[in-house]
């Protein structure tokens, strides 16, 4: 009693509105969920606004996606989810988008806190919007396109998972989706630079240089708990012998607040990037090996900056696309003896293959560097999501589901024989690496960068000086 | 009573009918928003316009995954589809009608290529019934309005092969079935039937998306 007293006194945590203030950041980090939750539990829905949001913005699109489903039920079989929970007839795709956004509008958002609850618990924790479903249903429709949209109209009534709440908070605050500032990130720079510059005598991360033919963007995580990972990046350009640069302000390619349908916090976001392009007027902008975030800023950050081609301010690509023009134009030599013996796998991240789809191209880069590459089945574009898309790896109350779900890529990978995973995406390593934590099957992952610099010749006048 | 059914209804029918499906389209259309959707529908139209005739060719043709995976049920659903379509506008009892109201007329097929259509309608029909009745997931999504719409279709060939083989009251069989065929008219803009067009305009819509933004440009697009 006293606790619930003491909670009446502080600010709510639960609100319409992004956060965009440190004090109110520190306060959803310290609550860890518990009384966040338990205020969402009854938070008022504002169906006057709710309505309007739905009028306004949910056209013939989706609303004739929503009519026309036949509800033929082809969709089921198309869903890791439906798949790894036994066939489960609530994790059809065509059911959770039906109950819950269909269900909002046909009620014109005359709906209680109970249900957004459900919405948001299905948005989130049963849909990664991989959007698998929409390439097999006849009709086109494509539901991780609505679970995307719905997300957004959760995050407008303050129904968002925690963890979604304070990443977009993040973007709000440091244009990032963590607490890295421009200094931290400046500073990693140098000290990844300076760490490695014994082995590659002239090595040198460019901050901010003009007129480079690549800018370089990266995801936060890479700053904070993957320095090697700039490291290894900066060591490939420069054996590359690329021009190349990162900007102090716009490197941050990744967008939680996508994840968290806070469409506002994604332009904000993009629109950083954008300017350090049209800042640094770079030829071409290359993105860290990251799936969300070559989705956010590339494929639907132009939109949400709404700039009408659809296309970034100066072309972009992702750093597979790099890698496979460095190892074809031969700026990038592989020693054949080092390539991997071992039978490998590869996953295809769905923000870029089916999304994006460059799945040719990773295709490309295997046989470069693996002799015994082995297909998951599906795979390319029909590849199914690692299990962690879409900002599930991160949400704890969803932990159950996310490794439940974790099912299908365990058996897929199982199946290759291959015990190891090459994986260009932030989001399937993790999901890669938790698959392995939670059912121990005894797999090895890896992004590219280090099993590239594990085989990369480095050219005579790059080596360091014998003393 | 039969003037009245293929008189002035069938003329408020057809013309609910066709601008009820014109309303449609234009209301699809007029809904597409680039930056709602997040496509360059204008900016890019060739690149759409490629996307979306590959949407169109690997879906009217079963070189389609869901083809592969469920090859039962797509066989079924073209045939149906194709008879449906195909069985009423080549008959020749209904180019004859048309000719003498309004004066124009096309090829037709002959009676008996029809009625094998229509049996196949039919049995189509009766196999997506029981499937909703039977296979535990259809089941689990149908409702009471997949039921309705699944009759409205498939009663006009119910009705029309009773008519045509004359096996009880010619007259009465005669007008119910009209009266099916104008039910099925006029409910196709209103309900789930819309797909009539909205099938084309969905297809089209996403075929737009992948081709515009979804790998079009840079990379493959889908892989339908």
């Amino acid at each position: 009693m006293a606790e619930e007293a003491k909670s009446q006194d502080l600010p709510p945590l639960v609100t319409r509105k992004p956060v965009k203030t440190q004090e109110d950041l520190d306060l959803l980090l310290a609550d860890r969920g518990i009384r966040y939750y338990k205020e969402l539990e009854v938070f008022p829905v504002d169906t006057a606004a709710l309505k309007k949001t739905l009028d306004t913005t949910c056209k013939s699109r989706i609303r004739t996606w929503l009519e026309i489903c036949a509800h033929c039920s082809l969709c089921a079989d198309t869903c890791f989810f439906y798949l790894a929970n036994d066939n489960d007839p609530t994790q059809i795709p065509s059911y959770k988008i039906q109950s819950t956004l269909g269900e909002l509008l046909k009620r014109k958002g005359n709906v209680d806190t109970q249900f957004m609850i459900n919405c948001m618990d299905t948005a989130w924790g049963k849909c990664t919007c991989c959007n698998r479903c929409g390439m097999y249903c006849p009709h086109g429709i494509d539901m991780g396109v609505m679970f995307g949209y719905l997300r957004g109209i959760c995050f407008s009534q303050g129904f968002v998972p925690h963890e979604m709440k304070i990443g977009s908070g993040m973007h709000w605050i440091y244009n990032a989706q963590m607490d890295v500032t421009v200094t931290d990130f400046v500073e990693t720079c140098e000290w990844m630079a300076e760490e490695n510059e014994e082995y590659y005598p002239g090595l040198n991360i460019p901050v901010d240089k003009p007129n480079a033919d690549i800018m370089y963007t990266i995801n936060a995580r890479e700053v904070k708990h993957y320095p090697e990972d700039i490291a290894e990046a900066a060591i490939l350009f420069h054996l590359a012998g690329e021009n190349w640069t990162v900007p102090s302000k716009g490197w941050e390619e990744t967008s939680l607040a996508m994840f968290a349908g806070d469409w506002a916090g994604c332009k904000n976001q993009v629109e950083w990037v954008y300017d350090a392009m049209n800042r640094l007027n770079p030829n071409r902008m290359v993105v860290t090996e990251c799936g969300h975030a070559h989705r956010a800023t590339i494929i639907e950050g132009p939109y949400w900056a709404g700039i009408k081609t659809g296309q970034t301010p100066v072309p972009s690509m992702h750093y597979v696309e790099w890698v496979l023009e460095a190892l074809e134009t031969g700026k990038l030599k592989i020693d054949p003896a080092k390539k991997i013996k071992e039978p490998v796998t590869l996953q295809d991240p769905c923000n870029y293959i089916r999304n994006g789809g460059l799945c040719d191209v990773t295709r490309k880069i295997m046989s470069y560097i693996a002799e015994d590459f082995r297909e998951m089945q599906p795979n390319r574009e029909h590849n199914f999501c690692c299990g962690g898309g879409g900002g599930l790896n991160g949400i704890g109350r969803y932990r159950k589901e996310r490794n439940i779900g974790l099912k299908v890529k365990r058996d897929q990978i199982l199946a290759t024989g291959a015990k190891f995973v090459v994986s260009p995406c932030h989001n399937c390593w993790d999901a890669i690496r938790d698959l392995e934590e939670v059912y121990k099957i005894g797999i090895k992952w890896s992004f590219l960068k280090p099993i590239l610099l594990k085989m990369v010749i480095v050219p005579d006048h790059l080596k360091p000086k014998e003393e | 009573m039969y003037e009245f059914v293929s008189g002035p209804l069938a003329l408020i029918s057809f013309a609910i009918f066709f601008i009820g499906i014109i309303a449609r389209i234009v209301w699809y259309v007029k809904g597409l928003d680039w930056r709602l959707d997040r496509v360059a529908y204008s900016e890019k139209l060739a690149d759409g316009i490629t996307g979306a005739a590959r949407s169109l060719f690997h879906w009217l043709l079963p070189f389609n995954r869901t083809t592969a995976n469920h090859p039962i049920f797509m066989a079924v659903t073209y045939l149906f589809h194709i008879c449906l379509v195909i069985a009423p506008i080549f008959l020749v009892a209904h180019v004859v009608l048309i000719e003498e109201s309004w004066n124009i007329s096309w090829v037709t097929m002959s009676d008996k290529v029809v009625d094998y259509m229509t049996l196949a309608v039919i049995a189509a029909g009766i196999f997506f019934l029981i499937r909703r009745l039977v296979e535990p997931n259809v089941k689990f999504l149908t409702n009471a309005w997949d039921y309705i719409v699944l009759g409205i279709a498939i009663a006009p060939f119910i009705t029309g092969y009773i008519a045509y083989h004359q096996w009880m009251d010619y007259k009465f069989w005669l007008i119910v079935h009209i009266l099916c065929g104008e039910i099925m008219l006029i409910a196709i803009p209103f309900t789930k039937l819309s797909h009539f067009v909205l099938f084309f305009c969905s297809r089209i819509q996403i075929g737009m998306d992948y081709g515009i933004k979804r790998g079009g440009t840079r990379g493959r697009g889908i892989a339908w």
